[in-house]
């Protein structure tokens, strides 16, 4: 079941990036965010993207939401390549390729939560006509149905970040991307956002995630560790090795935690 | 297609961050709102001006022509005003010699004692004219008839008098086929002439008595060898230069006056007069219209700043919107029809002020602006100033919303 992604250029991927560099000027220093990534997600994948701050992994994020260009490399989305698209066909792709979910949410306060999710479709060339329709039925994808007209003020944490997702989902896009999406939330959420995502992917969504925490990364099928602007490593998650060791260290932990609680009635700790 | 909904939807989302802004785009707009209005104002005063005084000249009489002898400066010390007094040939040669004049009245005009019975006038006007007076001054009789060629050729001792003179001589209401006596000659009075007020500025005042005869009979009656003054009426008001030109080379050739030498006479056209009005309020509006560009100008700054302060508090939303697939072009026209919308609101505003200025003009006491209005052009004008303001001062916030990076302005606090 091992794929060999290396040489492969798969036309059915959704996401294959070939020799991605990007580089930045700071004034008259270059900083080499990406150093030739190689990467590719096929369809109904669910990929975590880990690495240590300053590892690249923002600036790929940025790269494969077609927020950003790559210095050097080809990105093909779906097929498309879009490493050369000006702004304006960037934007049409982002609106109908592309799902976002930030970590901050970035709902619009003034809006309700139906105004929040009908705003992509508000900029989409199709999409308008029945945007209400297409908006009520994302947020009951999500379990907000009777949270339609709440403004974001009125809504928890989880639930804007619930919205946000509606809001990527509205358009069908290929790819949900999701940066940080439990970064702003409690544990308790965290897991209601995880199921969520866990929901989606089942359904046959393509998710990929950019995150520092294992228990997260612990939910994709496979896990993409960046390191210095090159990938390190790129296994499916049951394989990889950083991940196993967290999974033992955590397991090890759990088991001194019942202990500590299972002695706790003696008052042995000072 | 997608460009017309695109843009309606860029009009309501707008109108929903004006009034999300309500004071803010209100201080903001104030100085469209006082430009407009102000002018506005200024515009319907100098259209209320004009109309008063354009319907003063008509009751003159567009066509009409004033014609009188004057000493030039440069002659003071050699000529005196008896010797450029207008005199019948001289009126004669006009009406023979220029087609652009269409009838001509001399006028010859003393004062007498009137006496009807036992009651006495003193100083009451009787001024001596040519039949064609009626037509040239509007001045048609209400009862009996007017004067004939006969009555000019036979120096009859008939009059016309006007109602204020069958008021003021205790005459019969219908005084045709009485007598009068002028001076010490008696008079039959022929016909009814209404009075006609004339403004100030023409000369007219008070409400009057006036006694017209044939313009032969009162010089014989004086025995004055010059007459007074002239009025002509020109075939169509557009002739008015070229009835002037004639008019003073027919009194140029008949008085000698040498090239260089100046004119011994003055000619007056309505209509020239009305050209004359025309230009000065021409003046008076581009005046105010400078006026108005500059306070547009401020107003626009205004927009500006507020357009700019509003790109800078919306940076996330705007990145966003673009992160979502808000194109470039987009983002602009959002903005550039927030601006827009809100100086159109302004000018809507200023408008609604002008008009509130325009009524209190037209109900100022002793004011001749009753018919003060904003005109349409003006109307037109205001809205596409403000619309225009708000284009040019709203394009470069605008274009620098447009321009953000959207990973910049996601990151923006």
């Amino acid at each position: 079941m091992i794929v060999k992604r290396e040489h492969s250029t798969d036309m059915s991927a959704a996401i294959d990036i070939r020799g991605l560099r990007k580089v930045y000027r700071m004034g008259v220093e270059r900083v080499h965010a990406l150093r030739g990534v190689d990467l590719t997600i096929n369809r109904n994948e669910f990929v975590a993207i880990m690495g240590p701050s300053g590892s690249g992994k923002s600036t790929l994020m940025n790269v494969l939401g077609c927020l950003d260009r790559p210095t050097a490399g080809t990105y093909r989305l779906n097929g498309k390549p879009v490493q050369k698209m000006g702004a304006s066909e960037l934007a049409g792709v982002r609106n109908i390729e592309i799902g976002f979910v930030f970590q901050t949410f970035e709902l619009l306060p003034r809006a309700d939560a139906l105004r929040n999710v009908m705003l992509p479709l508000l900029y989409s060339k199709h999409g308008w006509f029945g945007a209400r329709r297409s908006a009520k039925r994302a947020l009951e994808r999500v379990g907000l149905a009777d949270r339609m007209n709440h403004k974001p003020n009125q809504l928890s944490g989880g639930q804007r970040q619930r919205v946000a997702v509606a809001r990527a989902l509205v358009t069908n896009p290929s790819i949900l991307l999701a940066d940080e999406p439990t970064g702003n939330l409690d544990s308790t959420t965290s897991e209601e956002i995880i199921a969520l995502f866990h929901n989606l992917h089942s359904e046959g969504q393509t998710i990929v995630v950019v995150t520092h925490e294992e228990d997260i990364a612990g939910h994709a099928e496979r896990i993409v560790r960046l390191h210095d602007g090159r990938v390190k490593s790129d296994l499916p998650t049951v394989r990889d090795p950083i991940h196993r060791a967290w999974i033992e260290r955590t397991a090890e932990k759990m088991q001194d935690l019942s202990e500590v609680v299972t002695r706790k009635p003696e008052g042995v700790t000072p | 297609m997608i460009f017309v909904r695109m843009f309606l939807q860029t009009v309501v989302l707008a109108l929903g961050q004006i009034w999300a802004n309500k004071a803010r785009a209100m201080l903001t707009s104030l100085g469209i709102i006082i430009g407009v209005g102000s002018v506005t104002a200024v515009i319907a005063g100098l259209t209320g001006l004009k109309d008063y005084v354009l319907t003063e000249f008509e009751t003159f009489g567009a066509k009409t022509m004033f014609i009188d002898g004057t000493v030039p400066e440069s002659m003071r010390n050699r000529i005196n005003w008896r010797q450029v007094q207008l005199t019948i040939p001289e009126i004669q040669a006009i009406a023979e010699h220029s087609p652009a004049v269409a009838r001509i009245t001399p006028r010859y005009y003393n004062s007498y004692t009137i006496r009807n019975g036992e009651l006495a006038k003193e100083g009451v006007l009787v001024t001596g004219i040519w039949p064609d007076w009626h037509e040239i001054q509007d001045r048609r009789v209400i009862l009996g008839r007017e004067f004939n060629r006969i009555d000019e050729e036979e120096m009859r001792y008939v009059c016309i008098v006007n109602d204020e003179a069958i008021a003021e001589l205790n005459l019969d209401r219908d005084p045709v086929g009485d007598h009068i006596l002028i001076g010490d000659l008696r008079f039959l009075i022929v016909g009814v002439v209404e009075t006609k007020q004339l403004s100030p500025m023409f000369g007219g005042g008070d409400v009057r008595s006036e006694i017209f005869t044939p313009l032969s009979t009162s010089m014989k009656i004086d025995s004055g060898l010059h007459i007074r003054d002239a009025f002509a009426q020109m075939s169509d008001p557009k002739l008015a230069d070229e009835a002037q030109a004639q008019i003073r080379f027919v009194l140029r050739q008949m008085r000698g006056l040498e090239p260089g030498e100046e004119d011994t006479f003055i000619i007056f056209a309505t209509q020239q007069a009305i050209d004359q009005f025309n230009g000065i309020a021409a003046g008076m509006t581009a005046v105010a219209g400078g006026i108005v560009s500059i306070s547009l100008l401020v107003g626009g700054i205004g927009i500006m700043n507020i357009m700019l302060v509003s790109v800078s508090e919306r940076t996330r939303e705007i990145g966003l919107r673009k992160a979502v697939g808000a194109r470039p072009a987009i983002i602009l026209m959002q903005f550039l029809v927030e601006a827009v919308t809100l100086c159109t609101i302004g000018g809507l505003i200023g408008l609604v002020i002008g008009q509130s200025l325009t009524l209190l003009l037209q109900n100022m006491p002793d004011t001749p602006l009753e018919h003060a209005s904003i005109p349409p052009w003006a109307i037109g004008l205001a809205f596409a100033f403000s619309a225009s303001v708000g284009v040019i001062f709203g394009m470069f916030p605008a274009i620098k919303a447009a321009r953000l990076d959207p990973i910049e302005a996601l990151r923006h606090e």
